[in-house]
């Protein structure tokens, strides 16, 4: 069974039907659109259950040669970081083609093409263990997101979608001269050839700020932030979905596959500038927040935040090995980092998608425009604040499990580290509930809140299950964290194991 | 441990959850009954089965249980488990709560009988019950984590429960954002215990923690503060937001913008004493801290008497016995900094029983008026409301220390406690805790002489349909009452001196302060005899002089009062500015902070000055570069010459 190159390819082959279909026949097309993400939901079924949660050697190998030359392979495989990840972006394919489902009126079957094309290249670039492989997965990923925001965003749409493409695209430049360079020494383009590959510290630092660049505009890490915030704002609700859910994690994942195990001495040198540039995400960004009086801004930067919470998990690590060793303490930072990666695919999505849900009815997604939603949308209600509970890092919501592991693990580097990580107990909660005060609680604020029909059916199962997923994984981690435990080992011993010869 | 005891402690907790979710989310299928039947009967299975514990522990000398339930998360050698340590700490514990909870639950059908969100009011305090139980039977620090910021959720909810009105929506976010400002710190304290000690179980830190005494951590470079000092100061910063402690208690007062029956069960005899039980359940780390016993002493008895002073001036009935909670859990502090921790935890337990039953009597009250509050539009409701101004007038007794009443015990304990502690801040404390029972006396009969004495100062209307509501909520009343008479006379004994605690409980050897008075105690009908001649006796006899003397004799001397010390009852008034401090620094503080950020940091510098600087740069280094590309071939026939001609003066000057 090819089940990688099955979810990589799969949706690709349903986005050539669904645009077979057309615009002409929108109910046709989003239903070929569902069944293939379905399938490809269904399809992770038996890559879970084949997965063996004890070893740390990537699985469901794919390899054969492609350009020979170059000694370039298409190399497909997952480990315990990566299939979290796939597992996440099949996930929220059905997702997003069933929250699009009624909202999206023009191109159906255009938009629900771009979406299968998205999914297809996003698995593509988790599972790619080829560097030139998993290049163009990344680039090519760009293509349908920069369509989904230029054609179905908002007013503003044609400068993010060129601020998104741009920053984007600058920061993967330096990651393919890095690849290259690496070919040239290595004469591989083969990842896990790299991660034993003797470079000298210099040449490692250099590496890992081609790397550093193109990863942290990804995630975005302050200060490459700032596209974000307008592709989030002008981006339909699916778009959202899939950047705050699936995009993001990409940077973080880069980290993990090639910075960390790649560059171990240059890490251990720079480790200070990601952590300091994590801590600004989380204080800085945090207080940015509390300000936004666009409800779509204010959950971007929520996400900079907590995606800073991975960055900083990732690599307060690399601070604590340096001075004591592989401990426990290293071992959950990683963890952590990686359980804030797929609890914040669940929480901001779930987020956007509640956005989404007003904006289908008010067309606003202004704060000043609401008040007082709980009056006429009670299950709404009910799940926003579960959601925004989540959030802000409620013990029992999967948005406290990373924060918490984060957070103990960097007290180990420095409490100093701990303190202002912390601070997000109150920054959280501060930014998420006071956009709580003033969109869901308070009295009607006008007519139209007033009139606002309460959720759907296909709403309410959306919401219902991230709400059950979001809780899932706060109540009981251990099944996650179990499948990714032997990779946070192996990369420990990456991370400890200097490459200097 | 046999299965059916662990099927029963699972159930404890478990009960009221499931209620919570059925009241929840089928209240519409259940109707209003349903909600009230499935969540009384689940939280009085809880309080059965917690009794049959009690029984267990106390009576039979069931050794303590400590056990894990589930496995959260394995990262390395860490296990995080979830699961229960039942010992007669939390025995207690468990009983005071699901009595509290059940008694609300009945007197909330009265309570809330027009409201339109009767299921949701049921389903958020049986809620509330599972996440109280959660925490105060955990056995390690993540459960405890878990449970207590449940509590918080479910207090942020229910001080929302009126989510139209504008100050119920502030006051909870105020509540949450304040206690998150406390949790901070506690979470820094367990991750503290998890980096030094390798565990979040209770047992096993409690084990390894005397082994670290001389560890030191260097916060600021240069300056070593002793380990464990850090740790317990940490841990208590989280108690005092979640138990109101000076300065982060500024969210109780406002948190009576919930509905009264949460006032009662979750703001003064449950969630807020969370803080005190907590540190009770950590003695044995605070025992190895002197500093921190002494911090914990100094800033409890700073709240007992100076929130106490503003119960004086309020007129809000809720807001006099919200002060009056405020001054008694300092009392408890107090009582936990003197190293007399089952006297802290006597006092939670007295104090749970009188101040549910003032809450609930001030809930009568305002029920009877239609939802007025403000004393001085009440007054000579004793003839109205018989029940409510008998128990009323018990559960104030209990409160002042009135001799034989169950808070003179445990409040007594607490001040000779403080009196027999020799460590830094003492002295300071003694003080405290001597004045402040002149000034629980004064509050506490101010408020019965406000409220049931004297003329009747309401509109006529409302006076003329003022009657005892029904049952549901005389029953509750009358029922809390007897615990809050009895309680104290019955079980001091035993529990602070019997050896009740047992290893729940550690105290260090040299600073035992209960067993030096229990050597001194001879049953608690000569303790009550004992006391004529005390003082603490006699300034409740001075405060209840002064309180009949300016609000029931000569009503014209409060007037007269306000005027001569008019300085005084300003700052009173304004509650000591921290509310306007607070919202001035912290509040308006961080949103202007975050607005520079914002515009001057991600807008103007970041997007406006490089990443649009970037592009209007190369847009205008292309502009230059057109004028080179005109297209007209004498531009470049003109271009070509200038080149030729500098090229050849370069070659003649370097030739």
């Amino acid at each position: 069974m090819h089940l990688l190159s099955l979810l990589v390819w799969l949706p690709l082959l349903g986005a050539v039907l669904v645009l077979a279909v057309g615009d002409q026949r929108p109910m046709l097309a989003r239903i070929l659109a569902l069944l293939s993400m379905l399938v490809c939901l269904a399809l992770c079924v038996p890559l879970y259950a084949g997965f063996d949660s004890g070893s740390a050697a990537m699985q469901m190998v794919e390899k054969m040669v492609w350009i020979e030359a170059f000694n370039i392979h298409y190399h497909l495989g997952v480990d315990g970081f990566s299939l979290p990840l796939v597992l996440l972006t099949c996930f929220f394919g059905v997702i997003v083609v069933v929250a699009g489902w009624v909202s999206i009126q023009q191109r159906v079957a255009q938009y629900m093409a771009a979406f299968l094309i998205l999914q297809g290249l996003m698995v593509g670039v988790f599972a790619a263990l080829d560097g030139m492989l998993f290049y163009i997965f990344f680039e090519a990923m760009l293509i349908p997101m920069f369509l989904i925001i230029g054609i179905w965003g908002g007013e503003r749409r044609v400068y993010a979608t060129v601020k998104f493409f741009l920053y984007t695209f600058l920061g993967s430049v330096f990651m393919l001269v890095g690849l290259i360079w690496l070919y040239l020494q290595s004469g591989s383009f083969d990842i896990l050839t790299w991660h034993d590959f003797p470079l000298s510290l210099r040449a490692q630092q250099w590496l890992f700020m081609a790397f550093f660049i193109a990863f942290a505009v990804k995630v975005p890490m302050w200060p490459v932030h700032t596209w974000l915030p307008d592709a989030h704002v002008e981006a339909p609700t699916g778009g959202s979905v899939i950047l705050a859910a699936i995009m993001l994690k990409i940077g973080g994942y880069g980290f993990l596959r090639f910075s960390l195990p790649i560059t171990p001495d240059g890490s251990a040198a720079l480790d200070w500038l990601i952590i300091a540039f994590s801590l600004i995400a989380i204080v800085y960004i945090g207080l940015v927040a509390l300000v936004q009086q666009d409800m779509k801004k204010l959950i971007a930067y929520s996400s900079i935040a907590h995606m800073g919470f991975a960055t900083l998990g990732f690599f307060v690590v690399v601070a604590i090995v340096r001075d004591a060793g592989v401990t426990d303490a290293a071992n959950m930072g990683l963890t952590g980092g990686m359980v804030q990666m797929i609890s914040h695919g669940f929480i901001s999505g779930a987020l956007f998608l509640c956005v989404g849900v007003l904006y289908d009815r008010m067309h606003s997604r202004q704060i000043a425009d609401y008040g007082g939603v709980a009056n006429s949308m009670p299950w709404f209600a009910t799940f926003a604040v579960l959601f925004f509970m989540a959030n802000s890092g409620l013990p029992g919501t999967s948005g406290f499990v990373g924060e918490f592991f984060v957070i103990l693990s960097s007290f180990a580097a420095s409490f100093w580290y701990a303190a202002l990580a912390g601070l997000t107990l109150i920054l959280g909660a501060a930014y998420s509930l006071y956009l709580v005060k003033r969109v869901i609680f308070g009295d009607v604020k006008n007519k139209a809140v007033a009139e606002l029909q309460d959720l759907s059916a296909r709403e309410f199962a959306i919401l219902g299950v991230l709400a059950a997923a979001v809780l899932l994984l706060g109540v009981w981690p251990d099944p996650l964290i179990t499948l990714m435990q032997p990779s946070v080992d192996q990369l420990l011993s990456h991370i400890i194991q200097s490459k200097v010869s | 441990m046999n299965t059916d005891l662990h099927i029963i402690l699972l159930a404890i907790p478990l009960l009221p959850l499931f209620g919570a979710v059925l009241a929840g989310l089928f209240g519409r299928q259940i109707g209003r009954a349903g909600a009230h039947w499935i969540t009384i009967l689940a939280v009085a299975g809880s309080l059965l089965l917690s009794l049959y514990v009690f029984k267990l522990i106390v009576f039979d000398a069931m050794p303590a249980i400590n056990t894990s339930i589930y496995t959260w998360a394995v990262t390395g050698g860490l296990k995080f488990e979830i699961g229960f340590l039942i010992d007669s700490l939390t025995v207690v514990m468990m009983t005071v709560v699901t009595f509290v909870s059940l008694m609300v639950h009945i007197y909330t059908i009265g309570y809330m009988h027009d409201d339109p969100g009767y299921q949701r009011f049921f389903s958020y305090i049986a809620l509330f019950t599972f996440a109280m139980l959660m925490l105060v039977m955990s056995n390690n620090f993540l459960q405890l984590f878990f449970g207590w910021e449940a509590v918080g959720l479910v207090s942020y909810l229910l001080i929302g429960f009126w989510f139209k009105k504008e100050s119920a929506i502030f006051a909870n976010l105020k509540a949450f954002l304040v206690n998150r400002v406390g949790d901070f710190g506690f979470l820094l304290g367990i991750a503290a215990i998890v980096v030094s000690f390798g565990s979040l179980d209770y047992a096993e830190v409690f084990a390894v923690a005397p082994t670290a005494v001389d560890q030191t951590i260097s916060v600021f470079p240069g300056v070593e503060w002793a380990l464990l000092t850090f740790v317990c100061i940490c841990l208590f910063i989280g108690a005092m937001g979640k138990s109101a402690q000076a300065p982060l208690h500024v969210w109780l007062p406002d948190s009576m913008e919930g509905p009264t029956p949460i006032s009662a069960l979750i703001h003064a005899a449950t969630m807020v004493t969370a803080g005190i039980f907590m540190v009770a359940r950590m003695s044995p780390l605070f025992e190895l801290s002197e500093v921190a016993l002494s911090f914990v002493l100094v800033i409890g008895a700073i709240t007992a008497l100076f929130m106490g002073l503003i119960g004086l001036v309020q007129n809000d009935i809720k807001r006099v016995i919200a002060y009056s909670t405020l001054s008694q859990l300092g009392y408890m502090t107090v009582a936990l900094g003197a190293s007399a921790y089952s006297a802290a935890i006597f006092h939670l337990m007295t104090h749970a029983f009188f101040k549910a039953l003032l809450f609930l009597g001030a809930g009568s009250v305002i029920i009877a008026l239609h939802h007025r509050q403000d004393m001085r539009e009440m007054g000579g409701l004793r003839r109205v409301l018989p029940i409510t101004f008998v128990t009323a007038w018990l559960g104030s007794l209990a409160l002042m220390g009135v001799p034989l009443f169950s808070g003179f015990y445990s409040k007594d304990i607490i001040i000779e406690a403080v009196h027999l502690a020799n460590r830094p801040g003492a002295g300071f404390a003694y003080w405290c805790v001597l004045l402040g029972v002149v000034v629980t006396a004064m509050y506490s009969l101010r408020l019965l002489f406000l409220t049931f004495h004297g003329e009747p100062r309401m509109e006529q209307s409302v006076r003329e349909h003022a009657h005892e509501p029904g049952w549901v909520v005389t029953v509750p009343l009358i029922l809390l009452a007897i615990p809050s008479v009895f309680i104290g006379y019955f079980s001091i004994e035993p529990m602070l001196f019997g050896g009740f605690f047992g290893d729940a409980i550690h105290v260090a050897a040299g600073n035992d302060v209960l067993a030096e008075i229990g050597s001194h105690f001879h049953g608690p009908l000569a303790m009550a005899v004992h006391a004529l001649v005390t003082p603490v006796f006699w300034l409740v006899v001075l405060g209840s002089a002064l309180a009949v003397a300016i609000w029931f004799w000569k009503p014209q001397l409060a007037v007269w009062c306000r005027q001569r010390f008019s300085p005084l009852v300003h700052v009173l008034d304004r509650k000591y500015w921290f509310d306007e401090i607070y919202q001035a620094m912290f509040a308006r503080g961080s949103a202007r902070l975050g607005n520079g950020l914002w515009r001057y940091g991600d807008i103007a510098v970041i997007d406006n000055l490089m990443v649009n600087g970037s592009a209007t740069l190369v847009g205008w280094c292309a502009g230059l570069l057109r004028y080179l590309q005109s297209g007209y071939l004498y531009h470049y026939a003109f271009a070509m010459i200038v080149g030729l001609i500098m090229i050849i003066f370069t070659y003649i000057i370097l030739a």
